[in-house]
């Protein structure tokens, strides 16, 4: 797999917004071009730092949500948090043409690119999603017939990101499989499910895929991926193959 | 340089001394693992000392819980930039778990190793003088799965990723060999007040 990423240093660097596309009611993609544009690989991320006239400085981690077939330009999807430092500044106050610092990319175990084989099973609660549309788009951009599965949960269907992208994904018949769940509408047309991910769910999704999953990636809040990890561990799937993100702060 | 419209908040003058170049202060206590949380029975829990591949000494839940027990509170430091203060912790001391084995480190190098197949190296002599310690309680309560339970490393002075969750065992080595996290990127010591995220910082 795509362990074990060479020792570089990753620097400091100034990047600028170049669009700013509002996906759902609380987040919002910010398109940034690096001054020094690096490689990377689907799944990982960077270190955003803010910094203020007396030198205080915030940092953060956001996944990348574009793929490094797209060019230079990052996409970070940042969702709004309650009494959020970093994410209010993104929300009110960046516009386009601003300047932010940002380093990476980051992470070296959270990772799939189409050399890593399949099938794959993506399992995206909430903003989770990010690293793992990453991932989508990289397959498509590749014209790769990989079977990938996605079961993507969210509180409504206003709050999908990518919600009309996927869609598109999932018409084209090629193997990428989409599986929706909405945990506070009680009944919906979009999605394939209404509730919370439970071991019955993952039986089922386990199910619509051609064979057992090489791999698993799992990101969203830590209650989301022990939700999953525990259901997938249920169904036999060995702890080995499952990859996790939890969103921390 | 400045970031155009960005004033931030400040941490309290009082605490600004404990908090680390670049980090964040908060009072939750955020999960963060590589893979699924493993569920480690105490029945089924040991911790085995080894010298290179030789092992020198386990210990059961039982016998180990019967080394001496310490108490200690601490700050500590995430790589993804939480830093949380006052943590109180109950263990038992790597320097009290030599003593009880009645050995004296035979490398300066070690890597701490996990349930889930998880390591991290650290130095020994980070380790030593009353600064880590195998932790098993953390406020007054067993140490839950979600933070390391049964049992897990605590070396508050380096990132937390240092301190491996669900421990079994350590390991001395003769040179200092990268583990999980040091392999895919993240700094090789980890020391967070100069600030050692990721490789080459």
């Amino acid at each position: 797999m795509s362990d074990q990423i060479p020792a570089t240093k990753a620097e400091w660097q100034r990047a600028t917004i170049t669009e700013i596309v509002r996906q759902t009611p609380r987040v919002v993609s910010f398109f940034l071009q690096p001054s020094q544009p690096f490689a990377y690989r689907p799944g990982q991320h960077v270190d955003v730092r803010l910094s203020a006239p007396d030198g205080y400085q915030a940092q953060r981690s956001y996944s990348i949500a574009s793929t490094p077939e797209q060019g230079e330009i990052i996409e970070l999807a940042i969702e709004r948090l309650e009494d959020g430092e970093v994410s209010a500044f993104f929300h009110e106050v960046a516009t386009i043409g601003d300047e932010i610092e940002l380093r990476g990319p980051i992470g070296g175990h959270f990772i799939w690119t189409v050399e890593d084989g399949a099938p794959i099973l993506l399992i995206g609660g909430g903003s989770g999603v990010a690293p793992l549309i990453s991932m989508v788009r990289h397959r498509a951009a590749q014209q790769s017939l990989a079977p990938i599965l996605l079961l993507y949960s969210a509180r409504t269907s206003d709050e999908l990101i990518f919600h009309d992208e996927l869609q598109m994904f999932n018409q084209s018949g090629n193997g990428f499989d989409l599986v929706l769940t909405l945990t506070r509408e009680p009944s919906s047309q979009e999605s394939d499910y209404t509730r919370r991910i439970d071991p019955a769910m993952i039986l089922d999704v386990l199910a619509r895929m051609p064979s057992q999953p090489k791999e698993v990636f799992v990101c969203g809040s830590n209650a989301f991926v022990n939700a999953a990890a525990d259901a997938l561990i249920g169904a036999d799937v060995p702890a080995a193959i499952i990859r996790t993100e939890r969103y921390g702060v | 340089m400045t970031t155009r419209g960005f004033t931030g908040r400040r941490q309290p003058p009082e605490i600004k001394d404990r908090i680390p170049p670049g980090q964040t202060l908060t009072d939750d206590f955020p999960v963060l693992s590589a893979g699924p949380t493993p569920r480690v029975r105490t029945e089924d829990w040991s911790f085995t000392l080894k010298d290179g591949p030789k092992p020198l000494i386990k210990w059961n839940w039982v016998e180990f819980n019967a080394l001496p027990q310490t108490k200690f509170t601490r700050d500590i430091h995430c790589v993804t930039a939480w830093s949380k203060l006052d943590t109180p912790w109950q263990g038992v001391l790597i320097d009290d778990i030599f003593a009880e084995a009645g050995i004296e480190p035979p490398t300066e190098f070690a890597l701490a190793h996990s349930f889930d197949g998880y390591a991290t190296n650290v130095p020994v002599k980070d380790l030593t003088g009353g600064k880590a310690m195998i932790a098993t309680f953390y406020n007054g309560q067993p140490l839950t799965a979600d933070h390391g339970g049964p049992a897990r490393l605590l070396v508050p002075h380096l990132y937390f990723w240092k301190s491996a969750k669900w421990i079994n065992g350590l390991q001395f080595t003769t040179r200092d060999e990268p583990g999980f996290w040091e392999l895919r990127g993240y700094h090789i010591y980890g020391d967070p007040w100069r600030e050692q995220r990721y490789t080459g910082d």
